[in-house]
């Protein structure tokens, strides 16, 4: 047999140019080409064209005109607009993530005791306003907010003279932030599943050494639940600095123009959409994109260089 | 040896020693079921508040009883007929329809692909993915925008669809990567010796496998159509398009400045009751993905 395939090497047996992991190959790229386009096409291609942008003036009837850092030193030197909004989301990030975390944290804890009754309804009613966003929600709010809204009628319960909220530029941003606070389910589920994967042992462990509950919260809970604080504070910041719809419905309902009352509902990217798309102004909003893009960007890269030192991983 | 060291001391003082753990835990629950359901109350009382206002008349709205006398049904049809109502729904269910349907089906098969073929360059493309992830919105809002200005798409329903037949979010490719990852090796390797290619793997073994996980998806693809704001905001300029969360904002500038309460309560009412559905039937599917969202840090 071996004979008579040396001498008709056309015959040999060839493996097939179509083997096994070729076509394996080929299929994974093709059923991935729907991300792998969309991507290039709608996340990539637009980031680059931005960029682009940011350097020229740009009202998408005309072509946009290179104007170089004019619109960048426009923003950092001139804009007094950009220093509000920028310091309006400072303060929204800085409050709301650690008073949500914190919160959402609490309650996955006291879920998450042995033998405790109606977990599961005490579950579904603090989650079912994670599900609520839209502008329906933020109504619902502007009106328990109200200055002789459910909120104010039940601290006077509790003689407490409640602040007019939406229609005081001192109260809006905490007012927002009390109605940030329904939503607070999404990171109580996530923080339940950690704590599910904490095992028992440890805990019992900690106990024999002699640990009390703030101990064993310390030295068990907190370092075990690590990178789901860590991803938790990562996700929530960056969605922080995003905050537009409620705010900007808020402003509409209780005030007349967007950032009412007063700008100290103007947040950043409330900001961009008006000189984008009220003012036309592409390059300069692609500019101020950028920015909030590099500024997250930072604290995110600081955030994963400080993990090193806090976060827990087991293997 | 040390748990059998430490047997005779436990064994001294075990029974006085658990009595009190057991005690202490029955106070902490106690004391958890205590601060719950105030703090249930204060999540659940805005629904109460709003189904009240909804069905008060518009000089009782400020009136502190939660029983509305007289019970004013009449609000509903008023406040749903005040504007075009019925079109906002049927371009909201037609954009929600259509984005669901393409963020399932295509985040389906690109997971497909990262969890269960190989193929160079996928750990590149799926670090791709989760960069995507955390990607701000923010810096590719405008020169979409722009790009879809320029074919042609704005005031269109493309903007809104389109892109979810792209990927869809990447969210959703990685929950059910995570998912398609735990699926046996072995059922794919049984289908392709018997001669079935990847697509019907992919249809007919994984996707029945994946059915919670894909349920997941589709209810949070749903939540996400349906309650966006922003981009019909930025897409939809007539008023023929709009969809029900920018028709909820007429109503600010009816009622000569001041908001009408009752009927915004009522129409509010209606247009979160689809999603409170959906969650009370896929509650289960819905919290088992957004734990599978958060296991990996």
């Amino acid at each position: 047999m071996a004979g008579v395939a040396v001498s008709t090497p056309h015959k040999t047996y060839k493996r097939p140019w179509l083997t096994q992991t070729r076509r394996e190959a080929a299929y994974g790229y093709l059923f991935a080409l729907p991300f792998i386009i969309g991507f290039l096409a709608l996340t990539l291609g637009p980031m680059i064209f931005s960029l682009y942008a940011s350097f020229t003036k740009y009202n998408i009837v005309s072509a946009p005109e290179w104007t170089g850092l004019d619109n960048y030193q426009t923003i950092f030197q001139y804009d007094d607009t950009f220093r509000i909004a920028l310091k309006n989301t400072f303060f929204y990030v800085i409050v709301k993530t650690p008073l949500a975390i914190a919160l959402s944290l609490f309650l996955a804890i006291l879920l998450n005791l042995e033998n405790l009754p109606f977990k599961r309804i005490f579950r579904t009613v603090y989650y079912l306003p994670s599900v609520l966003t839209g502008v329906a929600a933020v109504f619902l709010w502007v009106w328990v907010l109200n200055p002789e809204g459910l909120l104010n009628r039940g601290l006077s319960l509790l003689h407490i003279p409640g602040p007019n909220w939406f229609y005081d530029p001192n109260w809006s941003k905490p007012g927002l932030i009390v109605m940030a606070m329904w939503y607070i389910g999404t990171p109580m589920l996530i923080f339940l599943a950690g704590l599910n994967g904490i095992p028992q042992q440890l805990y019992e462990a900690a106990e024999i050494d002699g640990a009390g509950t703030i101990r064993k919260f310390w030295s068990v809970t907190i370092p075990l639940l690590s990178p789901t604080i860590f991803y938790l504070v990562v996700t929530n910041i960056i969605g922080a600095f995003q905050v537009f719809t409620s705010a900007y419905v808020v402003s509409n309902t209780a005030g007349s123009a967007p950032g009412d009352p007063a700008q100290s509902l103007l947040f950043y990217e409330i900001y961009l959409y008006q000189r984008a798309f009220q003012h036309l102004e592409m390059g300069y909003a692609c500019a101020l994109a950028w920015i909030l893009f590099a500024i997250v960007m930072v604290i995110t890269g600081f955030q994963l260089w400080l993990a090193k030192r806090w976060v827990y991983y087991e293997s | 040896m040390s748990t059998i060291a430490t047997q005779p001391a436990r064994a001294l003082t075990g029974s006085s020693w658990q009595h009190s753990k057991r005690r202490r835990a029955l106070i902490a629950r106690i004391v958890a079921l205590i601060i719950l359901l105030l703090g249930g109350i204060l999540f659940f009382m805005p629904f109460l508040y709003m189904l009240s206002t909804s069905l008060k008349l518009q000089k009782d709205v400020f009136n502190p009883n939660w029983i509305p006398h007289p019970i004013a049904w009449n609000n509903y049809k008023d406040a749903l007929t005040s504007a075009p109502f019925g079109t906002y729904f049927k371009n909201t269910a037609i954009i929600t329809f259509f984005a669901v349907a393409g963020n399932v089906l295509s985040a389906s098969l690109v997971a497909y692909s990262f969890a269960r073929l190989r193929w160079p360059g996928r750990d590149f493309w799926f670090g791709v993915v989760l960069a995507t992830m955390i990607l701000p919105g923010i810096v590719t809002m405008i020169p979409r925008y722009i790009l879809f200005s320029k074919i042609g798409w704005v005031n269109t329903f493309l903007p809104l669809t389109v892109p979810a037949w792209l990927g869809g979010s990447t969210l959703y490719i990685f929950l059910l990567r995570q998912f398609y990852r735990g699926i046996p090796m072995d059922l794919s390797e049984a289908a392709r010796i018997d001669g079935a290619g990847e697509l019907r793997i992919w249809w007919q073994i994984i996707m029945p496998l994946a059915r919670p996980a894909l349920a997941a998806v589709t209810i949070f693809a749903f939540n996400g159509a349906w309650d966006d704001y922003m981009d019909p905001l930025i897409y939809l300029h007539d008023e023929s398009l709009y969809t029900l969360q920018l028709g909820l904002t007429t109503f600010k500038a009816g009622g000569g400045g001041v908001p009408e309460w009752h009927w915004m309560m009522a129409a509010s009412l209606v247009v979160l009751l689809p999603v409170v559905i959906i969650f009370f039937a896929g509650q289960k599917y819905f919290i088992e993905g957004v734990t599978l969202t958060g296991i990996k840090g």
